[in-house]
């Protein structure tokens, strides 16, 4: 293992040691979604799913 | 009607001074990204090597952890928020001229690929005017997760669960592009530097991680 990667894995250690609290505080602060605001985000998402993919096929 | 469906009529108050932070904010990362890609070209020019990206990447983030927050309030801001980008752009060099030099349409359907996801949910998102702030803790969440697979993935090294990463860190910038946006729309962000700041992040990260998922495709 070179410095590289212990310095990359430091880094995203730090990462989730600055990210932690803000977890904490956007999963208690978040309102709670319905059915239908859970549609209006997985819809978009496949078609970014499904561009993603045709990207892909294409290099 | 769900209240945080409301569909635009013109008439919310404050609907003026949330389309300047949107505005402003479109005209800043528009700047700061053609800034971010011209220095990403110097990198190119000077052949970085991977070491110097790393540690260009994580001083423009220790930046805008302790340093932005500090000044995005003032116009200190502004130059702020193009050392980081910069730093930023500087340290995706490396990365760049890995997949240009195996095959430069990787880079350009990756940076096309980055643009037309943006526009698209960009523009749902303001024409819809969605709430999305119910997404925040699965967000947060699936960005904790991921970055803890990347972790373990440096020691594992195993090639599937690298794009098992990519694939997630292109959904959850997706959604981070989302509830973003919605952010501006609601007034639940109303700095533009902030809010810039966020915008790119969500870009460099789903930018860099279809570069990884392409590169996979082309080999």
């Amino acid at each position: 293992m070179d410095w590289i990667q212990i310095l990359s894995a430091l880094f995203l250690g730090a990462m989730l040691v600055f990210l932690f609290p803000r977890m904490k505080h956007a999963v208690k602060e978040s309102p709670k979604g319905s059915a239908q605001d859970w549609m209006g985000v997985i819809v978009p998402l496949l078609l970014v799913v499904g561009f993603v993919l045709l990207l892909m096929s294409m290099v | 009607m769900n209240e945080r469906n409301i569909p635009y009529t013109g008439a919310q108050a404050g609907a003026p001074a949330l389309n300047k932070v949107l505005k402003n904010t479109y005209l800043l990362l528009s700047m700061t990204l053609l800034f971010s890609g011209a220095m990403a070209y110097a990198g190119l020019v000077m052949g970085i090597g991977h070491g110097a990206g790393l540690i260009s990447s994580i001083a423009g983030i220790v930046m805008l952890w302790f340093v932005l927050p500090r000044t995005a309030e003032s116009a200190a801001g502004i130059p702020v928020i193009f050392a980081i980008t910069g730093l930023l752009g500087l340290g995706l060099a490396p990365v760049v001229g890995h997949y240009l030099a195996a095959d430069p349409t990787i880079v350009m359907t990756a940076l096309g690929g980055t643009g037309a996801i943006f526009l698209g949910l960009s523009a749902y998102a303001v024409v819809s005017r969605r709430d999305f702030s119910f997404m925040g803790g699965f967000l947060f969440v699936g960005l904790f997760v991921v970055i803890g697979a990347a972790v373990l993935n440096i020691f594992l090294q195993m090639p599937v669960l690298f794009l098992v990463i990519n694939a997630a860190i292109v959904l959850i910038m997706s959604g981070l592009i989302l509830w973003e946006t919605s952010r501006i729309i609601h007034g639940g962000e109303t700095n533009y530097i902030m809010a810039t700041a966020g915008l790119f992040l969500s870009l460099l990260n789903m930018f860099q991680a279809l570069l990884h998922l392409l590169g996979a495709a082309n080999e």
